[in-house]
């Protein structure tokens, strides 16, 4: 069918005539995330986010009447091979849009090859924030929105010697300067900071040095399945004290794989996991389950993953067209919002970064989660309040509160 | 007192780390100092070790006996690979490292698609105790005490058994041996599943406290590989006093300076080490013989 169809929409292509037979031509979709290595855990539900919804969108006439293609690679949780996968989409697959990346050390690998080929890439993962860059869309939550209310609701309730851990690349270095500057504003004091290598799966003399100062709380930034042997450990020294993290639950989902207690009092500000208990989270989940049965959870960046997929079909279709341009131009619109499961998003035009639900997650003594709070509509604002607008230029930097943009 | 506890607390840190380097390094240590094989699919049967462990322990088993079955299955995997495979390449050092290399790969692959991306835990037994200003977790001591009793084991099976001393001779006169009568071939297989069994019982013994998942062996193989290299040939004279140099080095730096300082004194110690002594501690100190 195809063999005859193509001749005659080329014809009718050269004769000017665009005929609705051209749109089905497909929307083709780049996945690059981690099915394998250390990340994988927290990684393969994105995967099944973006299926899920692909699924969904095609099954209801895919976008603006063109189906959806996924080109999904298998990124092994190392950082050459996005390179080689961002390159090989970009160039070979011609992707009109990548979603791609775990770490952030990932993201800031594939970003120049995104920059250099003019590709439009989603992240969907929370991060330690600052991507000021016109061909990034940024879905995960940012630390405006976790420690911002995390740490000052952790100081109020525990006190204010704070001890952070975090792993030893560039999201658990910024990331503890966020919180270094947060407890210092709040009137508190960081009595210790370590940075562990990725990898490191032994922390008997970590949890000694933290027994020694007696913080009231300590952040835990730790990244991958090696270093999440941490809580068996400080758990098995006695070392109890309550925790704060905005990586842990919502990403690894460590209160499923540990036996309790030894994620006990850990405090988690998430964007969902698949505890939060409304209606649209329900339904959402339900619908997860019927597509993949065994999925051991579904936590906050398959659910980023999924509607970014359904902000990209809004994006192209109010667009008209996949043009990078076209589509940034809808983004400064300022009115690019949808009803996620976790509640209402929107994507801010200034950073292309997105606004979030924020629940607080603590783990109970059994592992139970309840949400002692919840933030509705904390806005990405840490980068248009510093200088970052995307709609006027486009630096292609990221940004830290101690290397903010350069105000004229 | 203040002054016991943190000496306490310093003695108790390096025996953990020289428990972990030791466990982590005796399998690889004996495969290649007595038969030249540099394994790098010893993380594998780490894993290997780690995932029969913690299986067993859901099932019900006590620990102490997943723990050998762990050992017993990584150890039966291994003479079976070295009939398989590595038997077909001694002699071929850079061949045996890119096939264990491949057997390791399919090995993480192969047991995250049929097992999926994590194993639940297991918990780590026994309690914790305290000490002046520190609490410590007693499962700890056990490892540190099973990674002393394994090197006198060993000991004791290299110089006062029948398997013992057929295994030195072969290792030492393949051919005189064999001409007296020794089944090589058999001492072989028995000297890999050894130490493949050793890299089981590592990961039988870390497998409450750690994340299982495909990828763990590789958590203990640069550590494994430096004591090793760092040690020499000889287990004895090579890994056990390795381990426990680069245990206190490692326990000093990380009290003070965190975890980057501990990995960084131990790269820069295996570094300066073999550029002094070639042939590791157990070259150097066995220099006259040799």
């Amino acid at each position: 069918m195809n063999k005859i169809l193509t001749p005659i929409m080329m014809g009718m292509g050269l004769l000017g005539l665009n005929s609705p037979l051209m749109a089905e031509e497909s929307i083709k979709l780049g996945v690059l995330e981690d099915q394998s290595g250390d990340f994988a855990v927290a990684t393969i539900g994105k995967v099944h986010g973006i299926q899920l919804a692909t699924e969904e969108i095609n099954a209801d006439g895919g976008i603006d009447g063109r189906p959806l293609e996924l080109v999904i690679y298998d990124t092994q949780s190392d950082n050459t091979r996005y390179q080689e996968f961002m390159r090989r989409v970009l160039q070979r697959d011609k992707v009109d849009a990548v979603f791609a990346g775990f770490s952030s050390a990932s993201r800031e690998a594939y970003r120049p090859i995104v920059d250099q080929f003019k590709g439009l890439a989603f992240y969907n993962n929370q991060y330690e924030g600052g991507v000021c860059d016109a061909n990034m869309i940024v879905t995960g939550a940012v630390p405006e929105q976790q420690f911002s209310t995390l740490i000052p609701y952790m100081m109020e309730k525990y006190g204010k010697r704070v001890y952070t851990i975090a792993a030893d690349y560039n999201f658990g270095q910024i990331s503890a300067e966020w919180v270094r500057d947060i407890v210092k504003e709040n009137g508190g004091e960081m009595v210790g900071e370590e940075f562990i290598p990725l990898g490191v799966s032994q922390f008997s003399q970590t949890i000694q040095n933290i027994q020694r100062v007696q913080p009231d709380f300590i952040v835990t930034l730790l990244v991958g399945t090696a270093q999440s042997s941490y809580y068996e450990q400080a758990m098995s020294a006695n070392l109890r004290l309550p925790m704060a993290s905005s990586v842990n639950v919502g990403q690894g989902y460590e209160h499923k794989r540990f036996n309790p207690p030894s994620l006990a009092n850990m405090y988690v500000t998430t964007n969902y996991i698949e505890e939060v208990d409304t209606p649209a989270s329900k339904a959402f989940l339900e619908k997860w389950h019927q597509k993949f049965p065994d999925e051991p959870y579904v936590n906050q960046e398959a659910e980023n993953s999924y509607l970014a997929v359904y902000l990209y079909k809004q994006m192209v279709e109010r667009a008209g067209s996949t043009d990078h341009d076209a589509i940034r131009k809808v983004i400064a619109e300022g009115d690019v919002c949808m009803d996620a499961p976790e509640g209402k998003v929107c994507i801010d035009p200034k950073s292309q970064h997105m606004s979030h639900t924020i629940y607080l997650a603590r783990v109970g003594e059994d592992h139970s989660i309840t949400f002692p709070k919840v933030w509705k509509n904390i806005k990405p604002y840490w980068l248009g309040d510093a200088g970052c607008d995307l709609t006027q230029s486009n630096p292609a930097t990221q940004y830290t509160p101690s290397n903010p943009p350069s105000k004229n | 007192m203040a002054f016991l506890s943190e000496l306490f607390a310093f003695l108790y840190q390096a025996g953990d780390a020289f428990a972990f380097l030791v466990l982590a390094a005796c399998g690889l240590a004996i495969v290649f100092g007595m038969m030249g094989v540099i394994n790098l699919a010893h993380g594998e049967f780490i894993l290997c070790g780690a995932y029969v462990c913690a299986t067993a322990t859901r099932l019900g088993m006590p620990l102490p006996l997943s723990v050998l079955l762990g050992a017993l299955v990584a150890g039966i995997v291994g003479m079976i690979l070295e009939r398989l495979v590595i038997r077909h390449l001694y002699h071929r050092p850079l061949d045996t490292i890119v096939a264990t290399w491949g057997i390791s790969m399919i090995a993480t692959q192969g047991t995250l698609i049929v097992l999926g991306s994590t194993l639940p835990g297991t918990g780590t037994p026994l309690g914790s105790f305290t000490l002046g200003d520190y609490s410590f977790s007693q499962y700890r001591l056990v490892l540190i005490g099973t990674a002393l009793a394994t090197l006198v084991g060993l000991y004791l099976l290299f110089t006062r058994t029948r398997f013992g001393i057929l295994a030195r001779a072969t290792i030492q006169m393949p051919h005189m041996a064999q001409a007296l009568g020794i089944n090589t071939g058999l001492v072989y297989s028995l000297t890999f599943g050894l130490g493949a069994g050793l890299a089981g019982l590592a990961g039988g013994l870390y497998a409450p406290t750690m994340t299982l998942v495909p990828t763990m062996g590789s958590a203990f193989l640069v550590e494994a590989f430096v004591t090793v290299v760092v040690g020499g040939a000889d287990i004895f004279l090579g890994t056990a006093p390795a381990a426990a140099i680069l245990g206190v080095i490692k326990a000093a730096l990380t009290s003070w300076y965190g975890q980057l300082a501990g990995q960084i004194g131990l790269l820069l110690t295996a570094i300066v080490v073999i550029r002094v002594m070639p042939r590791g501690l157990s070259g150097w100190l066995l220099r006259e013989r040799g």
